[in-house]
């Protein structure tokens, strides 16, 4: 048995993650596709990882100064589009509820 | 270094990330789905740090760098999450899908200096295995798209910037299509040239020419097919997050990115159908001359009826049931406050009150839900339109602020109507129409509106704030 190519795994990956995505989105509530869209901006802000590893790892100035960019301005990503989605869920209350 | 454990983590991470938007499927799980998701982007990054402490002697100048990042990135983003007001939030979703493009360009060109530090080679080794090299490639292309598109799509958003790139009117030239695929191909075969050879020379130049298509793909785009635009372009950060990861060989990041692709893609699929579009024609640009012709063809002025608010407020009182259908126009007027103020008074008297919302009420995909939910308007009380268009039949009196085009009933009865098929609330089988509007201008896609004219409309002019306040005044 010869070793599977790691490219193939990971579109075997990303294959069965866009169908759990696909479906996932179709159930969320039109009424909150707005904070959808502001915690999906915080999801891609993964690419931080990437960021960092440059940041972190790497030995040369220029992949250093890409990397902290990078990790600066996916930062924005992740403490932007968390905080203003969880703004927002903040003001979806029931009929009655504590203001 | 136990890269086991690692990858179990970023395991971990990603399953978080699918709670965070399995939550949202209801306004009441959707607080817990947002702390999965802050919860596993804070394993994701702690994760990372320990590799960075292991993998690299003397980390600290790393982990510093790292820090300095997060802290004025973070300070930068807690910020505009706290002060943007909710009519702005389409700008502020396009400013990030920018910085994700951005930030995935410069993580490419960090991996091109230096492979090893990304595991991609090992140390010492400046090759880059070719399949590698073609996910690169995808990766800074993607990203470098969606960053200049954002912009562009953030100022046209905006619109209080003069530059003509970021205005609302489409900017089109003769041999705009070929022109985008003569750049299209010179891209690609930069793209090739980086994958054989990779220098320098052909990546930049590839990446220069995304920028410019990016640009040059939104500003034919009119203002009124912004909400597809953002849509799109969070499908595209998506992508370009999955294609680093790809690059970087991280199934966490291709995860992510892939939840966060698809997700976009279903919003500008949800955004089109919604208005009537067919995606492509979106892409290439042609409603915004089309709707230019469309408004010139109206012609002559049409008597109507109106009445004060004070009459439509006597209307209302009567009424057993009274459904509200807010469009944009609302927002501007910043009336959403004084609206729920005149549905509370009405709910007092024991009348029947609920909001219709269209997918297209706002300048984003669910935009006026967060307007209302703003106001405090209780989400019980707030209808899609698939839910509530059966209602309309047996409601006394539809009230219409601000809205136009989704309640035209031309979409159902005019074949000929540049409109017709797109979904609508059915606002005109109402026993009674009110409508408020500022004038008789046509809507976005410049059409008469025969509502306006049908017997049972009554129309109030004027300023919706003042109008909705002079109703709740009137029902006392």
């Amino acid at each position: 048995m010869h070793s599977i190519d790691p490219t193939l795994i990971n579109v075997i990956i990303f294959v069965l993650a866009v169908y759990v995505g696909y479906h996932v989105v179709w159930n969320v509530t039109p009424a909150l596709h707005t904070p959808l869209m502001a915690v999906t901006n915080a999801i891609s802000a993964i690419v931080i990882v990437g960021a960092m590893l440059a940041a972190g790892l790497t030995h040369n100035p220029v992949g250093q100064a890409f990397g902290v960019l990078g990790v600066a301005l996916a930062s924005v990503n992740v403490f932007g589009g968390f905080l203003v989605t969880q703004r927002m869920l903040d003001m979806f209350r029931k009929k009655g509820g504590a203001k | 270094m136990n890269m086991s454990l690692v990858t179990m983590c970023y395991l971990v991470a990603s399953v978080c990330f699918i709670q965070a938007l399995k939550g949202l499927s209801n306004p009441r799980s959707a607080r817990l789905g947002n702390a999965f998701g802050m919860a596993g982007m804070a394993i994701a990054v702690l994760t990372t740090v320990s590799v960075v402490a292991a993998l690299r002697e003397a980390p600290e100048r790393g982990l510093a760098l790292v820090a300095a990042g997060v802290v004025v990135g973070g300070a930068i983003g807690a910020l505009l999450a706290k002060k943007v007001e909710m009519t702005k939030m389409p700008e502020l979703v396009a400013a990030m899908h920018s910085l994700i493009g951005l930030a995935a360009v410069f993580i490419a060109v960090a991996a091109v200096t230096e492979p090893a530090a990304f595991g991609i080679t090992v140390t010492g080794d400046y090759v880059i295995p070719s399949g590698n090299r073609i996910e690169l490639f995808i990766g800074t292309l993607v990203g470098a798209i969606t960053f200049s598109g954002s912009v562009i799509a953030f100022g046209k958003l905006s619109g209080k910037y003069r530059l003509r790139l970021f205005q609302g009117t489409p900017v089109t030239f003769r041999g705009q299509h070929f022109v985008n695929l003569g750049l299209a191909v010179v891209m690609v075969g930069c793209g090739i040239a980086f994958v054989v050879t990779q220098s320098w020379v052909p990546f930049i130049v590839m990446t220069a020419i995304a920028l410019l298509l990016g640009i040059l793909i939104i500003i034919p785009i009119g203002g009124a097919d912004m909400p597809v635009v953002v849509s799109m372009l969070n499908s595209y950060s998506g992508w370009a997050a999955a294609g680093i990861g790809f690059s970087l060989s991280n199934p966490m990041l291709i995860i992510a990115g892939s939840l966060v692709g698809s997700s976009g893609a279903i919003l500008s699929y949800i955004m089109c159908r919604a208005m009537n579009r067919s995606f492509f024609s979106v892409i290439l640009g042609g409603f915004g001359a089309q709707s230019a012709a469309a408004s010139a063809g109206s012609g002559v002025a049409r008597p109507v009826k109106s009445g004060s608010a004070a009459d439509a407020a006597f209307l209302m009182s009567n009424a057993e049931s009274v459904i509200i259908v807010p469009g944009y126009g609302l927002a501007v007027a910043r009336a959403q406050h004084a609206l729920k103020e005149l549905a509370e008074k009405l709910h007092d008297k024991g009348i029947k009150v609920r909001y219709a919302i269209h997918p297209v009420a706002g300048r984003m995909p669910g935009h006026m839900n967060v307007l209302l939910a703003e106001a405090e308007v209780p989400y019980d009380q707030v209808s899609e339109m698939d839910e509530i268009n059966g209602e309309f039949g047996q409601a006394d009196v539809a009230l219409i602020f601000g809205a136009n085009d989704v309640v035209n009933p031309a979409a159902k009865n005019d074949p000929a109507s540049p409109i017709a098929g797109m979904p609508i609330l059915d606002a005109y089988r109402a026993k009674t129409v009110i409508v408020n509007k500022r004038s008789m201008a046509a809507g976005y896609a410049g059409l008469e509106n025969e509502l306006f004219y049908m017997d049972k409309t009554m129309m109030v002019f004027g300023d919706a704030k003042k109008v909705i306040e002079d109703m709740a005044k009137a029902v006392e």
